[in-house]
């Protein structure tokens, strides 16, 4: 007798339920190849990158002699 | 989560049919979505303004399904007039394959799904773009308009015009003057292709009670306006060569396509119900397959001067 057994409304369901499956896939792919194209993008600007924000202060060359 | 289905036969236990994956596809109208892709597409591409083409895919994907889920909303209602138009019977809902209460949730689901979506890929104009495009069609148009005036096919065009101009916001965040000329391209030139169509598949409407325009006006009127609609959309198509996003390739279509639309909405004008009948409507056939590649070709050739441009080729 096998473990699990098989309902035979599964079966009737398989197509859907595989189509599901594949969007949902397709949808991950989605959101992480947006991340991807959104935070790599030339124009991003992190808090420390906006202009007229410094967040170390340049040190000066020390003199030799 | 519940096993429990929605759809009727699969409540009643009978094991017969299942509603399958490809039956919700059709739910969301794939056909009418095609055309909604390539237009929201080439809005996106004549637009002044880069986007990266991932974000332009999701962009599109994201209208394209705003436009399935208009159809869905759209079947969910006119169930009724499906089941009676020949045309329409064969869809999901009249055919028993998916319950009205799953293709209104499918509706509603992926309505706000793909306007957050599209705002979030692209911008919140955009998004409020579609959801406006989604609400006019599914309930200016099919819940109000349709059934209670003539000119239904004129505002429900409307609808059908929009994707350029949100493929357009999509890259610019706003409105211009090519994306308007766009939207009047395709809602001027709704009207003369559904008019042709209604008037030789003359017993689908009818029976329906739908208050096309042959019914109520009678026939002589439909052709009259035709006519009256292809003229007015002429200089439509001819000012948008002007713009920026027009150029030599795409004055040349215009001008040999439109030319061809008035000639046949010309003939169609001058035929009456006797003659028509005789050659089983051949002139209106002929109209309304040209329609079909009026659109297309249009916004092929506005692609076209678009893509051509980073090369010094494109535009004037």
């Amino acid at each position: 007798m096998p473990l699990a057994h098989e309902h035979e409304l599964h079966r009737r369901r398989l197509s859907r339920n595989l189509g599901l499956g594949g969007v949902l896939l397709a949808f991950v792919f989605l959101i992480f190849g947006m991340t991807f194209v959104k935070v790599t993008a030339q124009n991003v600007q992190f808090p420390d990158t906006v202009p007229g924000v410094q967040k170390t202060v340049p040190v000066a060359p020390a003199s030799g002699n | 989560m519940t096993d429990v289905s929605l759809n009727p036969q699969a409540a009643a236990g009978d094991a017969a049919y299942e509603s399958q994956f490809g039956d919700y596809i059709a739910l969301l109208k794939p056909r009418v979505m095609s055309l909604v892709v390539f237009t929201a597409f080439v809005g996106l591409v004549a637009a002044p303004v880069h986007v990266h083409p991932f974000i332009a895919f999701c962009a599109v994907l994201f209208i394209a399904v705003g436009g399935g889920a208009s159809g869905a909303l759209n079947m969910w209602y006119d169930s009724d007039i499906d089941a009676v138009m020949k045309r329409t019977v064969g869809r999901p809902i009249p055919s028993g394959r998916v319950g009205r209460e799953e293709a209104l949730a499918l509706g509603l689901t992926l309505s706000g799904f793909s306007c957050v979506m599209l705002a979030l890929a692209a911008n919140v104009f955009a998004g409020l773009f579609l959801a406006f495009t989604i609400f006019f069609y599914a309930v200016v148009y099919t819940m109000w308009l349709k059934r209670w005036t003539p000119q239904n096919i004129v505002i429900g065009g409307a609808a059908g015009a929009f994707p350029p101009m949100i493929g357009w916001a999509v890259a610019t965040g706003g409105v211009s003057v090519e994306s308007v000329l766009m939207f009047l391209l395709v809602f001027m030139w709704t009207p003369p292709h559904f008019w042709a169509l209604a008037l030789f598949m003359k017993e689908d409407y009818r029976d329906a009670g739908v208050p096309m325009l042959t019914v109520t006006h009678g026939r002589k009127s439909t052709r009259k306006h035709i006519l009256a609609y292809t003229v007015l959309l002429a200089p439509i198509a001819l000012v948008t060569g002007v713009t920026s996003i027009g150029g030599p390739i795409y004055m040349a279509v215009a001008v040999v396509l439109n030319g061809l639309f008035l000639k046949g909405a010309f003939q169609i004008w001058r035929r009456d119900e006797t003659t028509a009948e005789a050659d089983n409507y051949k002139v209106e056939r002929s109209f309304f397959k040209l329609s079909l590649y009026y659109t297309a070709l249009h916004f092929a050739a506005i692609l076209v001067e678009a893509l051509l441009k980073p090369y010094g080729l494109g535009g004037w």
